[in-house]
């Protein structure tokens, strides 16, 4: 059985909720709304001449190749971010939780790394592997390899995930923690007794038991990969080598930003907005059934 | 320029502007957001005359009108650096600079013989070796007079002699003899390190070089191909200008333009010259820095100058295209396709051409009111 609250003032539930709609109207309605004005305009950089264009900057999106592969290079990146950034956070939370001397310096250790800002996470990585004057990359050619991520595209994408992944797993981490914290210790004990080791007790009870947090994560790491990451990638490698490391929200902040294309990048804007949207729309109707509340 | 576009659309805009020579076009095609550095000078009773510039300094901030429209200010151009150590060190003379690509490619394979991890590294790779380099040779980088004569400007990058360049070049990356350190200015400092022996970048390198560089150097006009007829010919601008914005007060104005006759001063130019390594931005301040004996006691801070004060051609005047941000980014992309060895040049070449094309068509179509 279900249990509803009821209010029976009809104007009570909207004043409570007034503040948050407005937060919401104003930081997301009003700039969303302004961007789906602006894809179909076309204007200096000023803004001193304005022309609508219908859906002309949609039309020239398509036609450009790059911006098509970029579908494929931002698929890939937000996939690693997420699944690595969940999976290294779960690790770590399940070790964190099982320290008994220390835990406090641990966990303030991990979760440090969010108090740090994109682009500065992104220069702190590029340091380590400079080509010629970064510690990693001197280690990694000692080691025989010959770490090169302005040419090659495959060290690139490796150096934008890690800065990613290695700024989200603070978050993860946190919320992982507390729900680890919140499983009855009862159970897992109760388990114990039974025979069951901590691999099979983790499979079999505390990975169900995360569910709703791994699912509220993932829906949380893409959308921080699709919108939040576009700082590391220009501070890292400004999306190359050539297009290789550019996703879709690292081209809509170039494209506005540094060259000035209002037009084309609120047009890729609306583009990205839809699709984190299906992505969100997919994720609660499909995925959310496999979580247990 | 992105938080100036930011102020002038929240209606607080800065009186002057430093804007970068990429984006001169789009402020000159900014009509209603600016006002001529011409009008300026001419409403506030300052004297001013255009014609006191160095002519591919000047020329480049002149509407096809014939009014200035923006305030040169750090004007800089590409020129090539070496350190001499290194080049002693792998028994090369230095007495003489390599002036030719096969003198450079000679000289990188003797620095790499003689065990040089990188013997040549480029900065600004589009700025230096698409644009300056097509200047320099007296071929066309692109139409129109490169973006000068009108907003119908097209790509031509992909002449045979570019064609040939970025593929020796793309040899020499394969040889480790021309090493490639990233986009903009990141490679300079594998010069002033010492890990790399030479660099084509800005004259406005020099400064930073004079003040960090534990190591002899000296600075070459760009290499060029001598079978080349008309080569060398002048390189193009780079650096930035001052733009005045639009909607200010007259006394205001006023305040502005005694500022600009202030900084444009024969004594003022000269020092910050002498300083930085950008070029002296009128004819006056080049002889007074010369009557200094600046140049005689610094050997190679005139290559920068001498590379401009050059009787200009149509196809070395300089280069101003629409979107030039987004194709100066195209260049990077395609360019880093050839070293890492995934494209000819002449596929990478095609592809600026294709690409820019595209930009430059839709620039035009947003500016041609």
């Amino acid at each position: 059985m279900e249990k509803r609250v009821f209010f029976r003032s009809s104007w009570l539930p909207w004043v409570l909720m007034a503040p948050q709609v407005a937060v919401i109207a104003l930081f997301f309605f009003w700039p969303a709304a302004q961007a789906l004005l602006q894809s179909v305009q076309q204007s200096d950089a000023f803004g001193t001449s304005v022309e609508w264009v219908g859906l002309e900057n949609f039309r020239n999106l398509w036609n450009d190749q790059t911006y098509l592969a970029s579908f494929y290079t931002t698929a890939i990146f937000s996939s690693l971010v997420a699944v690595l950034g969940i999976g290294i956070s779960l690790l770590l939370a399940v070790f964190a939780d099982r320290i008994v001397k220390g835990a406090l310096a641990y966990k303030t250790l991990l979760i440090w790394p969010y108090a740090v800002a994109p682009a500065v996470a992104g220069v702190l990585w590029l340091f380590m592997f400079a080509p010629s004057v970064g510690v990693v990359a001197y280690w990694l050619g000692v080691m025989g390899m010959d770490w090169n991520h302005l040419l090659n595209s495959t060290h690139a994408m490796a150096l934008v995930v890690m800065a990613a992944v290695w700024k989200q797993i603070s978050y993860n981490f946190l919320f992982f923690l507390a729900g680890l914290q919140s499983i009855p210790k009862s159970l897992i004990e109760a388990a114990a007794i039974d025979g069951a080791r901590p691999w099979r007790r983790f499979w079999t009870i505390v990975f169900p038991l995360l569910s709703p947090t791994t699912f509220f994560l993932l829906v949380i790491n893409v959308v921080y990969a699709f919108f939040d990451t576009f700082a590391i990638i220009d501070a890292a490698t400004q999306g190359g080598p050539g297009k290789d490391t550019a996703i879709l929200v690292y081209k809509v902040y170039f494209d506005g930003f540094k060259a000035m294309d209002m037009g084309g990048s609120a047009a890729q804007s609306v583009v990205l907005m839809v699709i984190v949207v299906a992505l969100t729309v997919v994720q609660f109707r499909y995925v959310e059934k496999k979580v247990n509340y | 320029m992105t938080a100036a576009v930011a102020a002038f659309r929240a209606g607080n805009a800065p009186h002057i502007l430093q804007v970068f020579e990429v984006g001169t076009a789009t402020m000159m095609a900014s009509k209603g957001a600016i006002v001529p550095v011409g009008k300026v000078m001419k409403d506030a009773g300052q004297k001013f005359d255009p014609k006191a510039y160095i002519p591919a300094v000047g020329g480049y901030y002149t509407a096809p009108s014939g009014e200035m429209l923006s305030m040169p200010f750090n004007s800089s151009t590409t020129v090539f650096y070496i350190n001499k150590d290194a080049f002693k060190a792998a028994g090369i003379d230095t007495t003489k600079a390599p002036t030719s690509w096969p003198e450079v490619a000679l000289a990188a394979a003797q620095l790499k013989a003689s065990g040089h991890k990188c013997p040549l590294t480029i900065a600004w790779q589009g700025w230096t070796q698409l644009e300056s380099f097509s200047a320099w040779h007296n071929v066309e980088f692109a139409t129109k007079g490169n973006g000068l004569g009108g907003l119908d400007a097209r790509m031509k990058v992909n002449s045979p002699l570019h064609v040939r360049h970025i593929g020796n070049l793309a040899n020499m990356h394969q040889q480790g003899l021309f090493v490639y350190k990233g986009r903009a200015n990141v490679p300079e400092a594998t010069f002033i390190s010492g890990e790399c022996a030479m660099i084509t970048t800005s004259a406005g390198f020099y400064g930073n070089v004079k003040k960090n560089a534990k190591f002899a150097w000296a600075i070459a006009p760009l290499p060029y191909y001598p079978d080349v007829p008309g080569a060398p010919q002048n390189t193009v601008i780079g650096g930035a200008s001052l733009w005045v914005m639009a909607g200010k007060k007259p006394d205001e104005y006023k305040g502005v333009a005694k500022f600009f006759n202030y900084i444009s001063s024969p004594e003022v130019q000269s020092a910050s010259h002498k300083r930085t390594g950008y070029l002296p931005i009128t004819t006056a301040a080049f002889q007074l820095t010369e009557k200094s004996g600046f140049y005689k006691a610094n050997p190679g801070s005139d290559v920068a100058v001498n590379q401009m004060v050059r009787k200009v051609t149509d196809k070395s005047r300089g280069i101003r295209l629409g979107n030039y941000v987004q194709i100066r980014t195209i260049e990077d992309e395609e360019l880093e396709g050839v070293w890492a060895g995934k494209k000819t040049a002449k596929e990478a070449l095609d592809n600026i051409v294709t690409r820019g094309n595209e930009l430059l068509a839709r620039f035009e179509k947003a500016n041609k009111k």
